[in-house]
């Protein structure tokens, strides 16, 4: 297990204000973040809108300077890196964006656009394996060759994530963040694009770090899962023991809150009150006192520090070992046979199993007019 | 079934927008009672928005033709062809929130006045009852301070604040319904969560029929007491929820159940839904699902008449029920 890619101590703090309106502040969006991501292994970050997963893999990717700690990818110093350095990193560590629309320039073609990393990349390429590759590349994401001559506004959403994975891909890079890169995607789009990035993962030995505020999602294609609230990691552990035994409370709560199609009863959940405070007045203690149903007085006052067990599972609460015993309503698993025996027919259906009719529709089914 | 005549219902609702080839929304029917909540569920461009914006009178003037639909509300029938939705009706005793509340929310305006003044529109009271009525709504859609809020602008809430002001303004004139068009859609999901339990229980309270828009089937999950599914303008099935998640019949649902990552069971691969939603130019005819489903056949190019396969469960499918028309080969 080699650390490909670490995170120490990173903060992030943006000054805003302090001309003509308003006073000035400090925006803590990212406030003492340390990572190590295992090469071939899929990380996800989670958390609401305004946590600082953006700003975290801005940072990671060395699109902006941390304000403090430091970033180390294979052994290279991120943060201090420059000139041909800095130019491998960029090779080795690739970007999605949640937007790809906005993300694409819409006055090139597809092959221009996935073209373009290669000729920074590898300039060595003659124009015709440049060509080839770019069909390849097309081919790997669920795309034709013609598809090259075409504009990004002639595709769909998921198409256009597919073109931005096949850009991401072309300078065969080590390690891809993808920041949100489902959630501007209709869901049955969604688990097309999520099974592609698994897939891709798997085949190339891709590390990948996903960032996403749904938690289903993440619980689908990644390895291990970082929560975060307000610019700091809350809980850290395996998606398995994540997800069937959340420490802390904020997990628990965004697991309580999120809607599931199996759950009948999530109103009998309990709900979290109130919405994160601003990353500029950020409470005093832990963060998440101002929310959490567990607070005591200490909780007010001292940060908590991160208690990471021998399994490697990290929870940064007070009291998290009481809490961890509190029994939690489980997610249902409540379908019934008749929609067990569908889905299966479905997944077979679209699995290329050969279906065959044993009844005539209906005359009076057709045509209503 | 009791036979509970419906608050709202719509029948064959079927409209076209200028240079389009066919309708965007074609034969929707739908109805929702007195203390209901119906779920119209489908990916974006099925035509949901459109339906609810045709319900209200919405739909910018001349870009669309209607070329069918009666709507009954409290037992009076307009001819959506020809009659004009009464404008008093909207905000009134029908009234609507959206996802994005800064559509409907003037920023230059205190928000305490905004919903003032709609109070003051529809039920003709003096400035200071109005006044009144919005602290009294700011209370109960459980904002903290409302004295206070009364006198901000727009900008000074959150998004879920705002969303809360938005309820607030809806629910001011007691409406009979209340269309809510993907409202938590772009909040985080605590905040989404809040705003569920809220419209739950302000809905329970009033017993008003509710029309929830929403992509999502765990949104549906929660909230639903009956579910219009919706895809290419078409209601592919629709029935009570525990009918549409317990017993589903449309490959469109299926598929759409299929992909939804889960919270639990296996984490295996997920079942996709092949393709994309086609294009209003290239709409099959027939089976507007037919060029993505897993089960299209020659006949799926005539199109399924709504079928009844359970009490006030109805599918638009050759193949409904499933099971007893296809199997696995083999
Ligand atoms: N360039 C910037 N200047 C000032 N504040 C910023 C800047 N970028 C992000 N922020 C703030 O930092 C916080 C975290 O933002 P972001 O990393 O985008 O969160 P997320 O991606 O989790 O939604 C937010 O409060 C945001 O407003
Ligand atoms: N003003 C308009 N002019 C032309 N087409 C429109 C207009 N409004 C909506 N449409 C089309 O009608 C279809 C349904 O849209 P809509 O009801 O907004 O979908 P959704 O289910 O996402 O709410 C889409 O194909 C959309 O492009
Ligand atoms: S440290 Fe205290 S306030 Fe923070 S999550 Fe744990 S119990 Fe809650
Ligand atoms: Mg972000
Ligand atoms: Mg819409």
């Amino acid at each position: 297990m080699t650390a490909i890619l670490e995170a120490r101590d990173v903060k992030k703090h943006f000054r805003i204000g302090g001309g003509l309106f308003g006073k000035a502040a400090l925006v803590r969006a990212v406030d003492g973040v340390s990572l190590s991501i295992t090469s071939g292994e899929t990380f996800a970050i989670v958390g609401e809108s305004g946590c600082g997963k953006s700003t975290l893999a801005r940072v990671l990717m060395r699109l902006l300077d941390p304000t403090e700690g430091e970033v180390v990818f294979d052994g290279t110093a991120v943060t201090h890196a420059s000139g041909r350095t800095l130019a491998d990193l960029r090779r080795n560590m690739q970007f999605i964006f949640q937007d790809p629309f906005s993300s694409l320039n819409p006055r090139m073609t597809v092959g221009k656009l996935i073209g373009e990393p290669l000729e920074i990349h590898a300039p060595q390429l003659s124009a015709k394996d440049r060509h080839a590759k770019v069909a390849d590349l097309l081919a790997q994401v669920g795309l034709r060759r013609e598809h090259a001559g075409r504009y990004p506004h002639e595709f769909s959403g998921g198409q256009r994530q597919r073109i931005g994975i096949a850009r991401a891909l072309a300078s065969g890079p080590r390690l891809i963040i993808g920041d949100e890169p489902v959630s501007a995607l209709d869901v049955s789009v969604q688990a097309q694009v999520i099974n592609l990035l698994s897939d891709l993962g798997r085949d190339l030995g891709l590390t990948l770090i996903l960032i996403a505020h749904d938690l289903a999602v993440i619980r689908h294609m990644s390895d291990r899962v970082a929560v975060m609230y307000l610019g700091k990691i809350v809980e850290q552990g395996t998606t398995d023991a994540l997800f069937e035994a959340p420490r802390h409370p904020y997990t628990r709560a965004l697991l309580d809150a999120i809607p599931d199609p199996d759950d009948r009863n999530r109103a009998g959940r309990p709900q979290i009150d109130g919405e994160m405070p601003s990353p500029a007045a950020p409470p005093p203690g832990c963060a998440f006192h101002t929310r959490c149903a567990h607070a005591t007085d200490r909780c007010r006052k001292v940060v908590p520090v991160p208690d990471e067990t021998s399994d490697g599972h990290m929870t940064a609460c007070h009291h998290w070992r009481d809490i961890v015993d509190a029994p939690r309503q489980p997610f249902p698993l409540n379908r019934s046979a008749a929609t067990k025996a569908r889905l299966d027919l479905y997944r077979k259906a679209t699995e290329g199993a050969k279906i065959t009719q044993i009844a005539q529709p209906k005359p009076d089914r057709e045509e209503m007019r | 079934m009791p036979d509970q005549s419906p608050l709202l219902s719509l029948s064959k609702l079927s409209l076209r927008f200028k240079g389009q080839p066919v309708c965007a929304v074609e034969d929707v029917s739908l109805s929702v009672a007195a203390g209901e909540i119906l779920c119209v569920v489908g990916e974006s461009g099925c035509g949901k928005s459109v339906t609810a914006m045709a319900l209200m009178g919405l739909l910018p003037p001349g870009a669309a033709e209607i070329h069918g639909g009666v709507m009954t509300f409290d037992g009076q029938a307009f001819d959506l062809t020809k009659d004009r939705v009464p404008s008093d009706l909207r905000g009134g005793r029908i009234a609507m929130i959206f996802q994005e509340p800064m559509t409907s929310l003037n920023p230059v305006f205190r928000v305490g006045e905004q919903i003032a003044e709609s109070v003051q529109r529809h039920s003709g009271c003096s400035r200071g009852d109005a006044r009144l009525r919005s602290l009294e709504m700011l209370r109960c859609v459980g904002l903290p301070s409302p004295e206070r809020l009364l006198d901000q602008y727009p900008h000074q809430f959150s998004g879920g604040q705002r969303q809360r002001v938005m309820i607030a303004m809806a629910l001011a004139n007691d409406p009979r319904l209340l269309i809510a068009d993907e409202p938590t859609t772009a909040l985080d999901v605590t905040i989404q969560a809040q705003i569920l339990n809220l419209i739950r229980d302000l809905q329970r309270d009033t017993g008003m029929g509710t029309i929830m828009i929403t992509h999502d089937l765990g949104v549906v999950a929660d909230v639903a007491d009956t579910v219009a599914v919706m895809y290419g303008g078409h209601i592919v099935e629709s029935g009570p929820m525990t009918e549409i998640f317990e017993n589903p019949q449309h490959p469109y649902t299926i598929g759409l159940m299929a992909s939804v990552p889960r919270l639990s069971g296996p984490r295996q691969r997920l079942t996709t839904i092949n393709g994309t939603v086609p294009s209003i130019r290239q709409m099959p005819s027939g089976c507007r699902f037919r060029t993505r489903c897993a089960f299209a056949a020659e006949t799926c190019s005539t199109r399924p008449a709504q079928a009844e396969v359970g009490p006030d469960h109805s599918v638009a499918c050759h193949f409904a029920p499933l099971e007893q028309m296809l199997k696995v080969a083999g």
